[in-house]
């Protein structure tokens, strides 16, 4: 028993202690730095040379920036400015002033047109919100990001505006052959897989008939001068003489491999949509829009492709690669794992050659070798062999990580699609290509912003994209003659912007489409 | 090897193609347009200047051409080609002609089937050394390291000198002439060097251009010229002509301002023949008689245009030294117009 007693006790306190706060030492930015900086001698030492070497960065850079000029018309008069203001650095951020015009649009791009790229590029915005953020904008707006190629093309390059609609009503004509062919009953549809089977085993046989042909000619061109001519136009005649064996069995193959699909259709559906979207725009596209034209003139001022420079070239060439790289992908991707060996020998003979060869050589086969091969006044337009060569290359990129989201699937899935009862189409559709799509974001991401930046690759081949502007035209001008830093640091940002951005919506929506239960 | 046969092979392809169509007069004058091969820019030579205008020493040779052959002297589109894009854009029959600081060398005009048209800038390979390097000759050199550019003659040209020297030294490749001196200012090399023209050229953009000397070694011969494809002799006269008329312009005293009243008449008989008032030597170019007035009136004579664009006056500053004209003890010299 304890000799006090409740009666006994002068105080009872009714409330407790309000919590004092912690010591010094383990609250605040003093916790912090102890916990993330200073938590042992090893971290602590690496923080004080952290600090030093960021203070003497910032100490070099900071005057640079702050004393920068930005009204200047030549490098000299810039140092002059910089000189006369008493400061020994300073950065000449007047080329920016001087040269923004070209730093965006190229310098042959015409100046009074540049609200025509601008609008461009504010309806690409417009355009694009619905897809990335499908669920918080009306479906409709997707109608208007499917007219928008046509729209931007009509914008940028300008010239009719019948050419880009002639080319969007060709495509829905060919999405009715399409469809009409799909629909059709079996019977016509094995007449009509037999007048195509016919015609494009004829084409094919054809075609290979040239190259044998042109192959033979580029192998007696080569000579026999020296033993290594004498092995390569060896090559070359043996190549030839192999498709010269083989160009009539192939034709007369693919034919019936055609005509024998007739049943399920999606060969002959497929053959006969291509040929008429080929006969339309090789044929008809010219002399129809034309002759809209004269009646109905309705015409922008046409900009030719050489013409095209700066940021404007850099976005043309990464917003078009990438939209079409990632369609293409998926095909490529499903054709790798089709059980059909033909389609599978293409895509894998793609996808393997495209990634085994450095980018930086198929633009120069575009810029330069393709020439050789075309007729000497034919002028096939630049940016479009440099699009299909970095799509192209592209592609075979996405489709490879594609393929890992197709093979994380359980097998379990791709058998439930078909206990369901789903054809091909509609398995690879709805149950698939979701679920594979969703795993590969990071993976299709990761390809969208290295090909964003490897468009910079394009000043090589004597294009002024932005760095091409920089490298070419800016540094090399006598009023900014060498001048490195300002317009350097311009492209990093500028890029660094729309890659960042790309990375955090990529972020975004993994987290949106997260299905799993954690 | 692989590669230069295989280029081999399809230039020939490139050139029996080329050889089925038409001469290309007939082809730049049914196309309206002269497709002139010019760098990504080399300052005083040829760069776009603010209002995106392609202006400079080589650009002038080309708005010549398009005077004499389209009357029009901004008849041309200017195809911006790189040291390693420049010779397959002009086999290819992409240009028509290549005004390009090219140096005339016997592989590229003999192996690669080119026809140099005369030279417009002769040049030579110097050095650059910061000043308090202490160096007065390029014999100093032992086992300095260099910056250069890749792809060029000067690089072959620098090796043979070192080893003709026997002296050492260590190749820091580099691309572009912006990034040559962006290493060379920050001391990755201890010299420079390129063509004298570009040297003087870049010097003059430096922050100090006192603090770096150029030696006085030239260490090779550059002359640079315009260009065209082996097989067409006519197109070939017309721009080596061309340029013949710029220089004999000098040599008369015919100026873009005094070229009117001079083809009006003239005691000189050369004059008249150059400028039409005499004879019919455009006719025999395939063209009118007065393509030279139209050439020299553009930007004037051989002198005029030097001076406008590298001269003196000029942020270039370069000297005529070597390209005065012949009276004057430089090389500058045209056959007679007779």
């Amino acid at each position: 028993m304890s000799d006090t007693h409740a009666q006994s006790v002068a105080f009872v306190r009714h409330d407790s202690i309000p919590p004092s706060p912690p010591p010094a030492t383990q609250a605040g930015a003093v916790k912090w730095m102890r916990e993330n900086l200073f938590s042992t001698w090893l971290n602590a030492a690496m923080t004080i040379i952290a600090v030093y070497f960021i203070a003497r960065l910032v100490g070099f850079a900071f005057p640079w920036f702050w004393n920068g000029v930005w009204d200047a018309d030549t490098i000299k008069e810039c140092r002059e400015i910089v000189a006369a203001a008493g400061n020994t650095t300073g950065a000449c951020f007047a080329v920016l002033v001087d040269r923004w015009d070209h730093l965006l649009f190229g310098f042959k791009y015409p100046q009074a047109e540049y609200w025509r790229p601008t609008l461009a590029f504010v309806l690409l915005i417009v355009a694009i919100l619905p897809v990335l953020f499908s669920n918080h904008f009306p479906r409709k707006m997707l109608i208007l990001t499917g007219l928008y190629p046509f729209i931007a093309f009509w914008l940028i390059w300008g010239g009719s505006l019948w050419v880009p609609l002639f080319i969007l009503a060709s495509i829905f004509l060919t999405m009715a052959v399409f469809r009409a062919v799909e629909s059709m009953s079996v019977s016509m549809r094995t007449m009509l897989a037999a007048v195509v089977g016919v015609l494009s085993g004829l084409g094919l046989a054809y075609l290979l008939y040239s190259g044998a042909t042109e192959l033979w000619f580029i192998s007696d061109s080569i000579g026999t001068a020296d033993a290594f001519s004498t092995v390569a136009s060896l090559v070359f005649k043996a190549l030839s003489v192999f498709t010269y064996i083989f160009f009539i069995p192939m034709g007369i193959f693919v034919g019936y491999a055609i005509f024998n699909d007739a049943e399920d259709g999606g060969l002959v559906t497929l053959v006969t949509a291509l040929a008429a979207i080929y006969l339309l725009l090789a044929y008809a596209l010219g002399p129809v829009s034309s002759a809209i034209n004269s009646i109905i003139p309705i015409e922008l001022e046409a900009v030719p492709s050489r013409d095209m420079g700066g940021y404007m070239l850099s976005m043309i060439l990464g917003v078009i690669c990438v939209s079409l790289s990632i369609p293409l992908g998926i095909l490529l991707a499903l054709g790798r794992q089709s059980n059909m060996p033909l389609i599978k020998g293409v895509c894998v003979v793609f996808i393997e050659f495209i990634r085994g060869v450095p980018l930086i050589t198929l633009l120069f086969v575009a810029n330069v070798m393709l020439a050789y091969f075309m007729p000497p006044q034919s002028n096939f337009d630049l940016i479009l062999r440099v699009i299909i060569m970095i799509t192209m290359f592209s592609s075979a990129y996405i489709a490879e990580v594609i393929r890992g989201g197709l093979a994380a699937l359980p097998k379990g899935q791709y058998e439930a699609a078909d206990s369901l009862g789903l054809n091909y189409t509609q398995a690879t559709r709805l149950i698939i290509l979701p679920q594979a799509l969703k795993i590969s974001i990071p993976g299709i991401v990761n390809v969208a912003v290295g090909l964003f930046k490897d468009t910079t690759l394009v000043s090589v081949i004597s294009m002024f994209d932005i760095v091409g502007m920089i490298r070419g035209p800016i540094q090399q001008s006598t009023d900014w003659i060498s001048i490195y830093w300002e317009v350097y640091l311009f492209a990093a940002g500028v890029f660094f912007i729309v890659c960042f951005s790309i990375s955090k919506y990529s972020q975004w929506l993994e987290r949106q489409l997260a299905t799993d239960h954690r | 090897m692989k590669k230069s046969v295989l280029l081999g092979a399809l230039t020939v392809a490139g050139l029996a193609a080329g050889a089925a169509s038409a001469g290309t007069l007939e082809d730049v004058q049914a196309r309206g347009k002269l497709n002139c091969g010019v760098t990504t820019g080399v300052p005083g030579f040829a760069e776009p200047d603010a209002e995106g205008v392609w202006r400079g020493f080589d650009v002038a040779v080309c708005r010549a051409v398009a005077a004499a052959v389209l009357s029009d002297p901004m008849a041309v589109e200017f195809v911006p080609t790189t040291g390693k894009t420049r010779f397959t854009a002009l086999a290819s029959g992409e240009i028509d002609m290549l005004a390009r600081n090219t140096t005339w060398t016997f592989s590229r005009d003999v192996d690669l089937k080119f026809e140099f048209t005369g030279v417009n800038y002769y040049d030579g390979q110097g050095f650059m050394v910061p000043a308090d390097l202490g160096v007065s000759s390029a014999k100093d050199l032992d086992g300095a390291t260099v910056c250069i550019q890749t792809g060029t003659t000067t690089e072959l040209n620098l090796a043979d000198f070192f080893r003709s020297n026997n002296i050492s030294y260590e190749p820091v490749p580099i691309e572009t002439g912006a990034e040559a001196v962006q290493q060379f200012l920050a001391g990755a090399c201890d010299v420079y060097t390129t063509d004298a023209s570009a040297l003087a050229a870049q010097r003059a953009g430096f922050e100090n251009p006192a603090a770096y000397t150029v030696l006085p070694e030239i260490i090779s011969k550059e002359p640079l010229g315009p260009l065209v494809r082996h097989g067409d002799n006519v197109w070939g006269d017309i721009v080596r002509w061309t340029l013949n008329a710029l220089i004999t312009a000098e040599e008369l005293g015919v100026t873009a301002g005094n070229a009117k009243d001079m083809a009006m008449g003239t005691n000189n008989p050369e004059i008249n023949r150059l400028l039409g008032s005499e004879g019919d030597l455009g006719g025999m170019l395939g063209l009118d008689k007065e393509w030279a007035k139209r050439a020299i009136m553009v930007e004037g004579n051989y002198g005029e245009i030097f001076a406008n664009n590298i001269g003196e006056s000029t942020q270039i500053g370069l000297a005529r030294g070597l390209n005065a004209k012949w009276t004057d003890g430089g090389l500058i010299y045209s056959p007679p117009f007779r």
